[in-house]
C-alpha cells in the first residue's frame, strides 16, 4: 500500500510554536496532550507530512522536541505519516533525528556557516536516512534575486550528489520574501521565487521545492482574507514553474477560481510585479477585504473560548465529540431542568446541521458525525433527566423503524434514522428482521407519527405489503414510509399503496427522508401532499394498466431463440474439482481487492472513485470519510477484528433445457481438498443419470419479444449439454458483532455504520479475489491473467459470477440448494433467513460460468407459462412460485 | 575486488545459500549448564547462553557450521545473535562481548575458507547481530507512552562494540536481522556506517526485518515498504525478512520487497509455524518447494532458513533452486521515498 502524494504537498504547520500561537501555549504549558490531538487533527485532516517545530526563546527545544515526537511515535493515526524536524538549530535536528524511526525531512541546512559544516550535517542526514531541506543561504546571506537563488541552489546541489547525497532527497527552499512593503526594491521577490523554481529544477534533476508561504504577505498581517488570497495566487503560479512543497494550512487557502476577481487581480499585479504601482491598489483595496472572514477564522482557531450553548452548536455542526460531554455537564447546570438542554442549545445546534444538510451544504458522513455528538450528550443527560422522573423531550414527531422480517441489511435504514434525529424526529428503530405484529405493536404503544420500512432484497418487498395488509387489516391510518435498495415507487405504487389506505410513499434515499417526514407531521401541507402522491401512484398504475403481456413470448419461443454459445469457447476441466474451504482469508490481501465507488454511495456520495475525492462539491466530504475508512481498516487488518470465511465448489454438470444437472458432488475423489488435477479416466457425464448424486440447477430465461438476432438469455445456454463444469461459491465475513456493541454502547452511529459499510465491502473483495483464485488457480483456466483491481472492477476478465436474486437468476431461493452443494453453513458459518438473506449480513454467494461468452443479464419479466414450468422444475406449488418470482411477474 | 563486487558476482550467477537456525541445533547437543559454563566463573547460570559456547565449547558452533556448508550453504552467520551488552547483561557475561563476538567470527571465518579452499567456490562469513531485547521505539509503561528505557546513542554504542569485534575477527559483513524495531536498527545502521569510517573501508550492511503480523508490519509498526524507505540509506548489500512466519505467510511481502528494491533480496524464513508443542515439523521438502517458488518467480537472491530449519532444510532448498536463475535487481525509478509508520512517496 504506497501513497503516492498528489503534485503537491501540504505540510501541516499546527505542530509549529512559530506558527501556532495555540500549540505554543499548550507546549509552554507542558500540556502535550493537547499537543498530540492537534497533531492526531492534522493527519486527519489531510496533512501527508506533519512539521515539528519548538524554536522558542522560553523553551528548551531539545527537551520539547524529543519528548514530542517520542510521544507521537506511541500513535499510529499520527505516527503513519513521515515527519519533518524544523529547527534552526542542529542539535535539536539530531535530538529529533534519534526518535524517529521512519524516514523523515529535515528542516533545515544551509551553507551559512561554510561548505564544511553544510556537508558535515549533509552527511549525518545521510547517515540517520533523512531527506533535507536546503536553504538558499550562504555565507554572504540568504538569496534574494532569482540569480542568487538559482546560484545557491545549484552550488549545494553539486556539493550534495558529491558526497552521495540522493538528490531526490533533497528539498531546495529558496526563500519566499515579503511583497507590496511599499519597498521599490521587494517588488520584484514574487517573480524571483517562481522564476528560479523553473531554473533549479531544471538545473538541478530529480530535486523538490518547497516554501514558507506566510512571509510573503507579511505586510498584510491580520487580513486574512488578503492573506489567503495572496497565498492561492502564488501557488497558481507557482506550482507549475516547479515548487512542489509547502508548509501551509490547507484549511487557509482558497479556490483560485473563487477568489473575488478584483482582489484577486490586484494580487497577481503584485506578485508577478506587472507594474510599479501594484502594491499600492492592493494595500487600496484591502482594507475593503478586511475582517470580512475574520470572524470565522477566529472560531475556527477558538472555539473553545466562546459561551457554552455556542460551543455546543459549534461541536455539532462539526462533528466534534471531543469536549461534548463537558459542556453538556456545563449547560445542565445553568438550566433549571435537564430536558431544556436537549430542547434548547443541541436542538438549536442540530436544527443547523438539518438547514445545512438540507441545502446541500453538509453531506451525509458529517450528518451522521453530528448525529454522534448528538447521542452522547443526549445520553449524559439521560440519567439526570430520569431521576427527575420528567418525560422525555417531544421532538417533531415518532417515526418506527425496522428492517422487515427475512431481512437482514440495515445500513440505509441506520442512515436514515439518524439523518432524522438530527432534524428532531425521535427515532423507535427495531433493527432488523422484524415481523409484521412487533412493528405494529411498536407504533401503537409509542403512538408512533409514522412508520418506515426497510429491506435490501427482492423478498422483503413481498414482506413490505404483508406490513401494509396487517395495518390495514388494524385500521392503521399513520402514514408508511417505504425505503431500500430494491424498492422503487414503482413497486410502491402498483403493489404496497393499494394493500393500505393510508398514506404510502416510497422514499429514495436518506436525504429526501427529513422533507417527507416533516411534510407528514405538518398540519398545513400534510393533506396536499398525500393526495399529491396518491394521484401520482395512480398515475403509474394508469401507465402500467396499459402495457400487457403482449410483448412477451411464449416460453417455448423464448427457448428457440435462447443464445447458441459456441461450444468451442467452453472453458476446460477444472484443476482442482471439488469443494475448497478457506478459513481465514487475509484481510490485508482483501483491502487491496476494494471496489470503493459503492462505498461512498452507500453514504449518498454521488460519484467515481478515485476521483470522488476531489470533486468541487462531495470532495471534501469524501476525502474525510476515506480517511477514517482507512483508519478504520488499518485497524480491522492490524488487530484482526473480523474473519473472512468462504468456500468455493466446481462440479461437473450437464445442461438439459434451461436447468444445470451438477453431478457427483457427494463422490470423494472429486473432494480433494488441496485439489490435484483431473481425475484419472474423467469421462463425459452420463446425460440420463438424473440420480441423488445430481443435484438440479433450474435458471429463468429471458421472455421479452426482442429484435431479430436478440437472444433470449438464460444462464443454462452457457453450459453444454454434452458435459461441462460449473461452480459455486459463498463468503462472508464474521466477528463484527462484538464492534458494533462497542460502537453502540459509545453512541456512535458513525463509526456503527462505517464498520457494516467496510465489511460489506470486504465481503465483495472476497467474492473478488476468490473469483481470481478460482479462475488462476482452482479451476486454472485462466492462469496466466494479470488485471488491476480496476480491471477487476470492470470484470475484464473471463466469466462471470452470477448471484441467486440479482438479475440473471433472479429467484433467490436457489441459494438454498448452492448452501447445500457448498455445505456453507460447515464450511463457511453462512446461514439463510426465511426470505433467503444470508447471514452474517456481510456476505456474498453465487455461480461460476467459466464460457468465454458468458456474460451478465437481466431475466426481467417473465410470464405465466415460465412460471409454471419453473414450479414443476423448482418442486414447488404454483403459489409458492408466484411469491419466489413476484418480481419478475406482471 | 572487494567482498561487496565478490558477492555481487555470485549473485549474478545463481541463487546463493545462507544457513538455517542454530538454537534449535544446539539444543540437540543437549548441553548442561557446565557444558555452557566451562571454566568461566560469571556467577549466573550459563545455560541458554548459546554464543557464549564460541569460548566455552566451540565444537558445538563448529560442527553446525560445517554441517550447514556441507549442506550446500555460501553464508556462514555467525553465532553473535546475543553476543551484545544489553542481552549478555542476563548472563552476567557483558564483560566478554568482545571476545566472544572475535572468537566467533574467527571461528566461522576458519571454516568458511577451508570449504572454499576445497572447491574454490567463494564462502562468506556474516556478523549476525540481534535487535537486544530493548526498543527504541516503544515505551513498556503503558501510563507513559514517552518513556524509553534506551536511547538511540547508547544502543548505537552497544552496536559498535559488537560490530568491532565481528570485523576485527574476520566477518565480510554485518547481518543486522530479526529487525522488529525499524529505529533500532538504525542505530545498528549508524554504528555499522562508523565502524567502516573508522575502518577507512566500506562495511556492507545485510538487513532483514522480521513481521509480527500477518498484514505485514513489524513491532515498531513499519510496513515492509516503510521499512525499506527508513533504512535504504544504508545502501544495503541484502535486504530482506526472516524469522517472523513460515514462507507460506510471507509470500506477499517477500513479492512486494523484490519489486521494490534495488538491491539483493535475502529471505530465511522459519520452518513453517510452530505446533502445538512449540515445535518445528515443516517437512524439508516443504520448505524448499514454498521458497522454491520465490525463486521461480524471480523474487529472491539469497535463501536459507531460521528457527526450526536443520541442514537438511538448508540442502533440500541448496537442490531445489539449483540451477534456477536468480532476481534481477529491480530498478525503480527515482522517487522522493519517505516513511512514517507507512511509506510516502512523492510524484516526480
Amino acid at each position: 500500500m504506497t501513497t503516492t502524494s498528489t503534485q503537491f504537498v501540504n505540510i501541516g504547520e499546527r505542530t509549529n510554536v512559530t506558527g501556532s500561537a495555540a500549540f505554543k501555549k499548550m507546549i509552554l504549558a507542558g500540556d502535550y496532550t493537547r499537543a498530540v490531538e492537534v497533531a492526531r487533527q492534522q493527519v486527519e485532516n489531510g496533512a501527508q507530512v506533519v512539521d515539528v517545530n519548538m524554536d522558542e526563546g522560553l523553551l528548551d527545544a531539545h527537551h520539547a522536541m524529543t519528548t514530542f515526537l517520542k510521544l507521537i511515535a506511541a500513535e499510529p493515526d499520527i505516527a503513519r505519516v513521515p515527519i519533518m524536524i524544523d529547527s534552526s538549530k542542529w542539535d535539536v535536528i539530531e535530538a529529533g533525528l534519534k526518535c524517529v524511526s521512519g524516514k523523515p525531512i529535515v528542516n533545515s541546512i544551509s551553507m551559512k556557516e561554510g561548505e564544511e559544516q553544510f556537508l558535515a550535517h549533509a552527511r549525518k542526514c545521510m547517515n540517520y536516512g533523512a531527506a533535507v531541506v536546503v536553504m538558499a543561504f550562504d555565507e554572504v546571506g540568504q538569496a534574494d534575486t532569482q540569480a542568487r537563488k538559482v546560484e545557491i541552489c545549484e552550488r549545494a546541489y553539486k556539493l550534495l550528489t558529491g558526497i552521495g547525497f540522493p538528490p531526490e532527497d533533497i528539498i531546495f527552499d529558496p526563500n519566499v520574501f515579503a511583497v507590496a512593503t511599499g519597498i521599490e526594491e521587494h517588488n520584484n521577490y514574487g517573480v524571483d521565487f517562481i522564476e528560479a523554481c523553473r531554473e533549479i529544477k531544471a538545473r538541478c534533476p530529480h530535486v523538490h521545492i518547497s516554501g514558507g508561504l506566510s512571509n510573503l504577505s507579511f505586510s498584510f498581517r491580520g487580513n486574512e482574507p488578503v492573506r489567503r488570497a495572496m497565498h492561492s495566487v502564488f501557488l497558481y503560479h507557482a506550482i507549475p514553474a516547479g515548487m512542489d512543497m509547502a508548509i501551509v494550512n490547507a484549511g487557509q487557502l482558497d479556490v483560485y477560481d473563487q477568489i473575488d476577481p478584483a482582489l484577486r487581480e490586484a494580487c497577481e499585479d503584485v506578485i508577478l510585479n506587472r507594474d510599479p504601482e501594484a502594491g499600492d491598489r492592493l494595500v487600496a483595496l484591502a482594507e475593503k477585504f478586511r475582517g470580512t472572514d475574520a470572524a470565522a477564522e477566529k472560531q475556527a482557531a477558538e472555539w473553545r473560548s466562546l459561551e457554552v450553548t455556542k460551543r455546543l452548536e459549534y461541536a455539532l455542526v462539526k462533528g466534534i465529540d471531543a469536549h461534548v460531554v463537558d459542556d453538556t455537564e456545563e449547560c445542565r447546570r445553568m438550566y433549571a431542568r435537564p430536558i431544556e438542554v436537549i430542547e434548547g442549545p443541541l436542538m438549536d445546534g442540530m436544527n443547523v446541521v438539518g438547514d445545512l444538510f438540507g441545502s446541500g451544504k453538509m453531506f451525509l458522513p458529517q450528518v451522521v458525525k453530528s448525529a454522534r455528538v448528538m447521542k452522547k450528550a443526549v445520553a449524559h443527560l439521560m440519567p439526570f433527566i430520569e431521576a427527575a422522573k420528567e418525560p422525555g423531550a417531544k421532538g417533531k414527531g415518532k417515526v418506527v423503524m425496522a428492517t422487515v422480517k427475512g431481512d437482514v441489511h440495515d445500513i440505509g435504514k441506520n442512515i436514515v434514522g439518524v439523518v432524522l434525529q438530527c432534524n428532531g424526529f425521535e427515532v423507535i428503530d427495531l433493527g432488523v428482521m422484524v415481523p409484521w405484529s412487533k412493528i405494529l405493536d411498536a407504533a401503537n404503544e409509542n403512538d408512533a407519527d409514522m412508520i418506515g420500512l426497510s429491506g435490501l432484497i427482492t423478498p422483503s418487498l413481498d414482506e413490505m405489503v404483508t406490513v401494509a395488509e396487517e395495518m390495514q387489516r388494524a385500521q392503521m391510518r399513520m402514514p408508511l414510509l417505504i425505503g431500500g435498495a430494491t424498492t422503487s415507487k414503482v413497486h410502491t405504487a402498483l403493489r404496497i399503496a393499494p394493500a393500505y389506505t393510508g398514506p404510502v410513499v416510497h422514499v429514495l434515499d436518506a436525504s429526501r427522508a427529513v422533507g417527507v417526514a416533516t411534510t407528514l407531521v405538518s398540519t398545513t401541507i400534510r393533506d396536499d401532499y398525500v393526495a399529491g402522491v396518491a394521484a401520482d401512484y395512480q398515475a403509474v398504475r394508469d401507465a402500467r394498466e396499459g402495457k400487457g403481456q403482449n410483448n412477451l413470448l411464449p416460453l417455448d419461443e423464448a427457448r428457440k431463440r435462447g443464445f447458441a454459445a459456441d461450444m468451442s469457447l467452453k472453458a476446460p476441466p477444472v484443476q482442482r474439482p471439488g469443494v475448497h474451504v478457506f478459513d481465514d482469508w487475509d484481510l490485508a490481501d482483501l483491502r487491496q481487492y476494494i471496489d470503493w465507488t459503492p462505498f461512498f454511495r452507500a453514504w449518498e456520495l454521488a460519484g467515481n472513485y478515485p476521483a470522488i475525492l476531489t470533486d468541487a462539491v462531495v470532495g471534501e466530504s469524501a476525502s474525510s470519510l476515506f480517511a477514517d475508512a482507512q483508519a478504520m481498516l488499518d485497524r480491522i487488518v492490524a488487530e484482526k477484528w473480523l474473519t473472512a470465511r468462504g468456500v468455493a465448489g466446481l462440479w461437473s454438470c450437464h445442461r438439459h433445457d434451461d436447468d444445470v444437472w451438477v453431478h457427483d458432488r457427494h463422490s470423494a475423489d472429486h473432494r480433494s481438498p488441496d485439489g490435484g488435477s483431473v481425475p484419472e479416466g474423467f469421462n463425459v457425464p452420463d446425460l440420463d443419470r438424473t440420480n441423488e448424486h445430481s443435484t438440479r440447477l433450474p435458471f429463468l430465461r429471458q421472455q421479452i419479444a426482442k429484435r431479430e438476432g436478440r437472444a433470449n438469455m438464460c444462464l443454462a445456454d452457457f453450459i453444454d449439454p454434452a458435459g461441462d463444469w460449473i461452480g459455486g461459491f459463498a463468503v462472508g465475513i464474521h466477528g463484527i458483532d462484538a464492534h458494533l456493541a462497542r460502537y453502540k454502547a459509545d453512541n456512535d452511529d458513525y463509526n456503527d455504520i462505517l464498520l457494516k459499510a467496510l465489511a460489506d465491502r470486504l465481503a465483495e473483495a472476497f467474492a473478488e479475489a476468490l473469483h481470481a483464485h478460482v479462475r488462476q488457480e482452482l479451476w486454472g483456466y485462466a492462469s496466466g491473467e494479470q488485471l488491476t483491481n480496476e480491471a477487476l472492477i470492470r470484470e475484464q476478465y473471463r466469466g462471470i459470477r452470477p448471484a441467486p436474486g440479482y438479475p440473471a437468476c433472479p429467484e433467490h431461493s436457489l441459494k438454498v440448494r448452492l448452501f447445500e452443494m457448498l455445505e456453507a453453513g460447515k464450511n463457511a458459518g453462512l446461514e439463510l433467513t426465511e426470505s433467503f438473506a444470508m447471514l452474517p449480513t456481510a456476505a456474498v454467494s453465487g455461480f461460476y460460468f467459466g464460457h468465454a461468452q458468458a456474460e451478465y443479464f437481466g431475466v426481467a419479466r417473465i410470464g405465466e407459462d415460465q412460471l409454471i414450468d419453473y414450479a414443476q422444475r423448482l418442486g414447488v406449488d404454483k403459489d409458492r412460485a408466484t411469491r419466489l418470482l413476484r418480481p419478475n411477474l406482471d | 575486488m572487494s567482498v561487496r563486487d565478490t558477492f555481487n558476482a555470485e549473485a549474478a550467477k545463481r541463487i546463493l545459500i545462507t544457513d538455517g537456525a542454530f538454537g534449535t541445533e544446539i539444543q540437540n547437543w543437549k548441553l548442561s549448564e557446565a557444558d555452557y559454563a566451562g571454566t568461566l566463573t560469571l556467577g549466573h547460570d550459563q545455560k541458554g547462553n548459546n554464543d557464549i559456547l564460541a569460548l566455552t565449547k566451540p565444537e558445538v558452533p563448529e560442527a553446525i557450521h560445517r554441517a550447514y556448508f556441507e549442506a550446500g550453504s555460501d553464508i556462514a552467520e555467525t553465532n553473535t545473535f546475543s553476543a551484545n551488552r544489553i542481552s549478555q547483561a542476563d548472563y552476567g557475561a557483558e564483560g566478554l562481548v568482545r571476545e566472544i563476538n572475535v572468537e566467533s567470527a574467527k571461528l566461522a571465518r576458519r571454516i568458511a575458507d577451508e570449504y572454499q579452499a576445497k572447491d574454490g567456490r567463494p564462502r562468506f562469513v556474516a556478523g549476525a547481530i540481534g535487535p537486544t531485547n530493548k526498543t527504541l521505539s516503544l515505551s513498556p509503561d503503558v501510563n507513559d507512552p514517552g518513556y524509553r528505557e534506551i536511547d538511540f546513542d547508547y544502543l548505537k554504542d552497544v552496536y559498535r562494540e559488537q560490530i568491532d569485534a565481528l570485523v576485527e575477527g574476520g566477518a565480510d559483513f554485518v547481518l543486522i536481522e530479526t529487525v522488529f524495531d525499524t529505529l533500532n536498527a538504525k542505530a545498528g545502521i549508524m554504528a555499522a556506517i562508523e565502524a567502516g569510517e573508522a575502518l577507512g573501508r566500506d562495511l556492507p550492511i545485510m538487513l532483514s526485518m522480521t513481521l509480527t503480523d500477518l498484514s505485514g508490519r513489524n513491532l515498531s509498526g513499519h510496513t515492509v515498504e516503510a521499512f525499506w524507505h527508513a533504512v535504504r540509506h544504508a545502501r544495503p548489500l541484502t535486504i530482506g525478512l526472516n524469522c517472523s512466519f513460515g514462507a507460506e505467510q510471507l509470500r506477499p511481502h517477500v513479492k512486494t520487497l523484490s519489486e521494490l528494491c534495488d538491491t539483493l533480496i535475502m529471505v530465511y524464513p522459519n520452518a513453517g509455524l510452530p505446533n502445538e508443542l512449540g515445535a518445528y515439523d515443516e517437512a524439508p521438502a516443504t520448505t524448499a518447494g514454498l521458497v522454491g517458488e520465490w525463486a521461480f518467480a524471480g523474487q529472491v537472491n539469497v535463501l536459507g532458513g531460521c528457527c526450526g530449519s536443520t541442514p537438511a532444510h538448508i540442502k533440500a532448498i541448496a537442490d531445489h533452486v539449483r540451477g534456477m536463475t536468480p532476481r534481477a535487481v529491480a530498478v525503480p525509478p527515482v522517487r522522493t521515498r519517505l516513511a512514517g509508520l507507512e511509506p510516502f512517496t512523492m510524484a516526480a
